[in-house]
Order: C-alpha cells, then structure tokens, then sequence
C-alpha cells in the first residue's frame, strides 16, 4: 500500500494547488468554531505548547536554585509552589492532552479513512473545557499558586495549606472533563467509523494505542474528579471523609487519587508507544514484529495499569499485604511493556534504517523508556521501595518514562507527520541536531537524580547537604542544554511552515490511510473513502535498501 | 415488537461525518453508554468511601441510618421507577412520531423529577432542624458521634451528588419537551430523546442503589 | 428500521420494579445479620439489571453495549476490593512491642 510521491502538489511561493483545512476558510471564527479534526488539533497544540511553557519555567527556576546546596533564589514556601505548578502542568495541561489531542485528532481520523471524528461538536467542546480548566488553573496561579504538591495530599490540602487549593483542583476537574469527552470521542469513531476493509487487526497499531488510552481515560479520570470535588468540599466546608477528627481516613484519599493516577501515566505513555511503533516500522521498511502481540500489550497495559496504584501508599501505612498484591502485579504490569520494546528491536533487525529525525527520536525513546521502565520495577519491590520512596530516584524514574520517553516520542511524532499537517519539510540537518542535543541534555540531567535519589535527596527538597551539590549541578546543566534542544524545533517547525520544501502527500514512502492525501489535507480527508485489502505495515526492507526518504 | 421501515426522509438527518442513520444512531448510543459508565465510576468513588467506613463502622452506620425517613425515601424510590416508566413510554413515543404524546411524556418525566426534588428538599429540611447537617451544627445524643457525622457526610454527599444529576435530567426533558412541541422530533429524528433516557434511567439506576445502602443499613 | 417496543413489556417491567422494592422494604423489617447488606444488594442488582434491559434496551442489542455497560461496574469493583484489601489486612500485621 505505498503509495507512489510522484503526485507532488505544484507550489507557487507558499500557497498549494488545492484547497485544503487550512485555505478553505478564513478569519478567526473560522477557527474558534471549527469542526474540523485537523483545526483542533492545531488548537489544542497552541494551548498545550502554552502550559508547556510555564511549566518549564518553573522548572527552570527550581533548576537553577537547586545550584547551590541552601535557598538562594525562593523561599521554601516559593519553592513548594514552583513544583505544585510544574506537576499540575506538566501533568494535566501538557502530557495528558498531548499525543492525544494533537496528534491523535489531527491523524486518527485519516488513519481510519474516516472524514471526521464521531462527534466533532463535542471535539470542538472539549477543546473549550480544557481552555476553561486552564482559566482556573492559571487565576489560582496568578494569585499565588498552590504548595501541596501535584498530588494534593489530605490533610494538608484539605486542612493546612493556605494557598489557593480549591481553584487548582477546580482547574484540574474541569480539564478532566475534556479528557473523558476526547477519549469517548475517540473511542466511537474507532468502533464505529472504520473504512470498509478496515477490520481490528488491519489497524494502525497508533489506533490501537490510542484505543487502549482513551479506555484509560473514559474510566479512571471520573475517579480524579470525585476525589478532587471531596478534597474540595471538605477543605470549604471544614469536614470531610478524609478527617481524623470524624475517624476518617487521610489514606482513603491516597487510594482514590492514586487509582485515577497511575492508570494517568498510561494515558500519558501509551499514545507515544503508538507513535513509536509507527516511526520503527517506517523507519526500517518492516512490517512491525509481531503486530497482534504489540496491539494486546497496549490493551494489557490500559487493563493492568489499572492493579497497581497501591505501589505509590508503600509507606503510607498501608498494609504490608495489600502492598505484596500491589507489588506483584506492578511486576506483572512491566511485561507487556517489555514485549513491545522487544517486538520494536526485532522489528529493526534486518530492517533497512534510514536514520531521518523522526528515528532518532524514536531510538532514543526505546533506551529511554527502557530505563525508566526497568527503574520501576526497583521501585515496586517493596524493600527498596522503602529507601528510595520520596527521593530523587522517582523523580529520575518518572522523567525518563515522560520526558525520555513521552515527549521524545511526540517530537518524533510531530516530525513525523508534520509534513501532513503543513504540507512542507522541516530542515532535516536542524532535526537531527536537535534531536541529539535533546537526547545528550535529557541524560545529563536526569541520570545524576537516579544517583542523588540512591543516596538518600529527598524530593521536594531545595535545601540539601553540600556533598550532592555536584549532582545538582550536573543536572541544571543538562536542564539547560534540554531547553535548547526544545527551543530549535520551536524555531524551526515555524520557519518551516512559510518557507520549507514542499512534502507532497507521502515524503516518507510510509503505508497507512493519512499518506494516500495530499499534504495538507483536504477538509473533509478524502475524495472518496477508501477501502483497505490488506493489512498495515507491508513494507519490505529488502526493496527499500536505498529508497530516499525525503531528505535523509 | 412491531418494526417500522425508515423513510428516505430519515437520512435527512445525517451529519456530514456518517455514512447513514444506522451509524450515527449507534455511534450516539455507545457513546451515551461510555458516558454512563464514566458516571458509575464518577458516584464510584462515593460508594468506596461509604464501603470502607461502614466496613469499619458498622453499628454507628446501623444507628445513624435509622434517622432517615424510609417511608419518604421509599416513596421517592417508587417515584423514580414510575418516572423511568413514563420515559420509556416517551421513547416509544418518539420512534412512533406521536408528537403530543411525547411532550406530555417528557412533561410527567420532568414532573416525577420535580416530585422527587420536592421530597428529597423535605428531608433535607428535617434533617437541617434535627441538627444532622455535618458542620458547626450537628448534634448527635448516641455514642460515637464524630463517626456519625462521617455517616451523614456520605448521606449527604451521595444524595446531594445524586441531586444535582436528577436537576440536570429535569432540565434536559423540559427542553426536549418544548423541542418535541416545536417538532424537532418527527420520524426518524428520535434519537436524542433515547439517549436522553438512557441518562435518566441511569439516575434512577443509582437511586436504587442508595436507597437500602443509605436507609436501610439495619434492620428496623 | 427501529424496533418499537410493546406497552405491556414496559408496564411489566415498572411491575416487578415496584414488587421488588416492596421486597426490599420487607427485608428491611427482618433481622439477617449481615446478611440484610448482602440480600438488598442482590435486589438492587436485580432492579438495576431489569431497567438496563427493559428500559434501557440493552435486551437485544449489541455485545459491544452489553460490554461498556458492565465495564464501569466492574472497575468500580476493581476500586473497592483492591481498596478493602487494604482495610481489611491491616490489622493482620501484630505490632512487636
């Protein structure tokens, strides 16, 4: 099914031959009541990239107090603040919403041959939730922020804290809602608005990933919602469930806001599992090995992920033996995972790699996230648990999995279908670059926490003993080379946009619904919808020795 | 069961994104359903904390449950099922084109809601004089207390949460109501109505859950 | 094509709601022990299941249906009996004095 790139649209300088989502309709009513998939994923990419930025800045900020062994920048009441908003962010108005909504809007309908998604209302609504979510977590923000930590654990946040708890988590449930409305959304157009042909395992295993998160999000962010409204009303109206003072249980709310929460990091890595997937089989012209078993893992990731949440209550007085099932099955949880970082290596043996931007990323995805994830399994034996809970070890842990391996994956995916969505190249020798910066600064800084975590730094932390200070250092100065490497694209995606070459409808020879349309799309996808005879993938590394892949 | 053949009018009604009515109707009604199940894991969370503190205070439970009023919550369960009958009727209603019939339909639906809310505001209103409000007021003369105003919490909690989604779906069936008056609704063109009644079955579905859990916890 | 349901179906089903509510009334006059949890629960089942199929038409539609409208109970049962396995064994543990 590859189709052949000789059907180049002619350009003139900067506009294409036909009309396309973007020249179809103009003004900015036009965009603000879109119904467009594509449209709102450009939305959506603006206003993550927004959140992005404020929470690397607060990041920033803690990286660079965290230079010197006492408070020199922030006080530590600042300093609480700094990783609440960079946790909150980051967490719900970045990673969550990311692939997803960006990627997955804009591709998964073209990906199954589909004019829209089911409901593009609702997609249009649920960008407005999310802007709304936004709203309240940028006025609790510029008021003073919140210091309980993104975890917003009782009794402080219900009881003690004196900062503007409430409107944070009414920021966080109200985005939570455009996360249930995106994966019921997505969820229906998969089930119901296939192409004829286009059965359950012919999909694109992005389809599959994606499935498998938005039955993550459909089921465990109502959780979220709840125990945030309880953690709400309680603080507002002095009691509550989780009050001692009524014989409740400050841990109750631990295992409520922790069974949303772990499942939430699946949400945040499955849709990059499913870009990774798509880039690996490109990149080395082989159909993936072992499709049905890469497809199942996403669905035993979505379904076991949900097991596991007590892995995060070890040592909050939870019971020993409710924490020996928990630990057992986190194991459990690492396989699936495991078989897909497997089936992509053995997909790249005999492959025929062409090392384009967009597989660097996903290379480096693949020893990053194996890191992360073999990190885990350190943290779900109980015994180490002990020593490394609330230590740099989990924050080393989590950042290889979301920043090593999530945006390192939507990088790759951006570049990847960046010239779908534009119609035009980005400069390949910046890509590679950037790429490579990324990947060298993302280690620096992240590698020296798996250490200073081991040697007992505490997270949340921004006064330490002065024999971590080299680690600190090392890493604020990874932080700073990762900056760069997130800036270049930044600066390039947009110079790209006016001014880099013309991709035609399929640059990188790839199989799959979204390449057999010119680039940029046309409003509505397809002419006529197509109808699939075989399955995904079918490349053949041996032919594709030296087929010449854009421009790599 | 009686079939009816659809009109070619019917397709009239397809948005731009589907092929046919068949999927758009399928499409509207699984994604209903996701969304109920998101509801059941929504009040989920409340029924974890009701199990957990019943599990570990079980007679308070039994004693403090014995202040609600069974008859009136029985009464308001009996509403609810009535109600959920009228919808029904109201759904067939609107397959069958019967205009009148499903505004008066929806009309009693919302009224039933109207009756419930009315009921739960006496209770509410008597357990506000009785001093079993949670907060600087409450007052409790048996032993254990602070445990009995965990009870009342939950009870207040749950039924209020329960509350506000009945508010919503008497909102929802009065605006069908007055679009089924203006014809929105002719043949073919129902489907709005059955996903709207998915949702208030769904709410009446909680209902019975509550009822014994909260009022019936020990036996009388 | 739409199937339209019969009048009596629905009356029926409103019937044996109402008989089973007036059960769960009864059973509140009984002393079962714990028991009284366990039998209100199973009629609650049985009226919730009633108006999913009657009411809501899940009798008759597809296996995709009958799937999501289990799937929220049975995560919402993952929630609670992981969670109670926390309540339930912590006491199991004697403290060393």
């Amino acid at each position: 099914m590859i189709s052949d790139a000789t059907e180049i649209d002619v350009k003139t300088a900067g506009q294409f031959a036909r009309d396309n989502y973007l020249s179809v309709h103009h003004g900015v009513r036009s965009w603000l009541l879109t119904k467009d998939h594509k449209r709102i994923g450009l939305l959506y990419l603006f206003t993550i990239l927004f959140f992005f930025l404020i929470a690397s800045v607060a990041a920033a900020l803690m990286r660079i107090e965290l230079i010197t062994p006492q408070p020199k920048l922030v006080t530590s009441e600042t300093y609480n603040k700094l990783f609440t908003i960079h946790g909150v962010l980051m967490v719900w108005f970045f990673l969550i919403p990311s692939i997803p909504t960006v990627l997955g809007n804009f591709i998964l309908p073209m990906m199954i041959g589909a004019r829209d998604v089911a409901f593009p209302k609702l997609n249009l609504l649920s960008w407005y939730i999310f802007i709304a979510g936004g709203a309240l977590a940028l006025w609790s923000l510029i008021h003073g922020g919140v210091d309980t930590g993104w975890t917003f654990y009782t009794p402080y946040s219900t009881t003690y804290a004196n900062t503007h708890v409430i409107s944070m988590a009414a920021g966080v449930f109200v985005a939570g809602f455009s996360t249930i409305v995106t994966g019921m959304n997505f969820m229906v157009t998969i089930h119901k608005m296939r192409a004829p042909g286009l059965t359950w395992f012919r999909l694109p295993l992005f389809v599959w990933s994606l499935y498998a998160t938005s039955l993550i999000m459909v089921l465990a962010t109502p959780v979220l919602a709840i125990t945030l409204a309880l953690m709400s009303v309680e603080r507002f109206w002095g009691v509550g469930i989780f009050d001692p003072k009524l014989g409740g249980d400050p841990v109750l709310f631990q295992h409520l806001f922790w069974f949303y929460s772990h499942p939430a990091v699946y949400i945040m890595i499955l849709p990059g599992m499913g870009v990774i997937s798509e880039l690996i089989t490109c990149f080395s012209r082989k159909p993936i090995y072992g499709y049905a078993w890469v497809g199942s893992a996403s669905m035993a990731i979505a379904v076991l992920g949900f097991l596991v949440w007590g892995h995060h209550m070890f040592v909050s007085s939870q019971s020993v033996y409710a924490g020996m099932v928990f630990s057992i099955l986190s194991f459990l949880v690492a396989v699936p995972s495991g078989v897909k970082v497997f089936n992509w290596t053995a997909t790249l043996r005999k492959g025929s790699i062409h090392f384009g931007t967009p597989m660097i990323y996903a290379l480096g995805f693949i020893g990053l996230f194996t890191i992360g994830g073999l990190t885990g399994l350190f943290l779900a034996a109980l015994a180490v648990d002990v020593h490394v809970h609330d230590t740099y070890f989990v924050i080393a842990h989590f950042h290889y999995i979301m920043v090593g391996g999530m945006v390192m994956a939507f990088m790759g995916g951006l570049h990847y279908w960046w010239p779908k969505i534009s119609g035009r190249l980005y400069p390949e020798f910046a890509g590679k670059l950037a790429a490579m910066i990324t990947f060298i600064g993302f280690n620096l800084t992240f590698f020296p926490q798996f250490v200073l975590g081991y040697l007992g730094q505490p997270r949340r932390y921004h006064v330490y003993p002065p024999e971590f200070q080299i680690y600190h250092v090392l890493s604020t100065a990874g932080a700073s080379i990762l900056g760069v490497g997130y800036l270049m694209p930044l600066i390039y995606f947009i110079w790209a946009w006016k001014h880099g070459r013309v991709a035609g409808p399929n640059p990188w020879r790839a199989t799959g619904l979204e390449w057999q349309t010119p680039s940029p799309p046309p409003e509505h996808n397809f002419q006529q919808t197509p109808v699939v005879t075989g399955p995904p993938y079918s490349y053949s590394a041996e032919k594709d020795v030296d087929v010449d892949l854009a421009s790599i | 069961m009686s079939t009816l053949t659809s009109p070619a009018s019917e397709d009239a009604f397809v948005a731009q994104q589907f092929d046919n009515i068949e999927q758009q109707r399928e499409a509207a009604k699984l994604g209903m359903w996701i969304f109920l199940a998101t509801e059941v894991l929504f009040f989920g969370g409340l029924f974890l904390g009701y199990t957990v503190y019943r599990f570990t205070y079980g007679q308070v439970f039994v004693d403090t449950s014995r202040k609600l009023d069974v008859l009136l919550g029985g009464t308001n369960t009996a509403v609810l099922l009535v109600s959920s009958l009228l919808m029904a009727f109201a759904v067939r209603a609107a397959k069958l084109d019967q205009r009148r019939m499903l505004t008066w339909l929806l009309l009693g639906t919302a009224l039933l809601g109207c009756v419930f809310m009315s009921i739960k505001g006496v209770e509410y209103h008597k357990d506000y004089v009785d001093h079993l409000v949670p907060g600087r007021h409450f007052e409790w003369h048996g032993p254990d207390p602070y445990n009995a105003e965990l009870f009342f919490w939950i009870y207040f909690a749950m039924t209020g949460l329960h509350a506000i989604h009945v508010t919503v779906g008497i909102g929802v069936m009065l605006v069908l109501a007055l679009l089924a008056r203006l014809g929105k609704f002719s043949r073919g063109n129902h489907n709005t109505v059955e996903i709207a009644g998915l949702y208030w079955h769904f709410v009446d579905i909680v209902w019975v859950f509550l009822f014994p859990l909260l009022y019936l916890v020990g036996h009388r | 094509m739409e199937k339209v349901t019969q009048p009596k179906v629905y009356v029926r089903t409103c019937v044996a709601l109402l008989a089973l509510l007036a059960l769960t009334w009864a059973i509140g006059y009984v002393d079962l022990g714990s028991f009284n949890l366990i039998v209100a629960l199973a009629v609650a089942i049985a009226k919730a299941i009633v108006i999913a199929l009657f009411f809501m038409h899940i009798k008759g539609s597809s296996r995709l249906l009958h799937l999501v409208a289990v799937a929220g109970v049975i995560w919402l049962l993952f929630l609670i009996s992981l969670t109670l396995g926390d309540y339930f064994t912590r006491g199991w543990v004697p403290l060393n004095h």
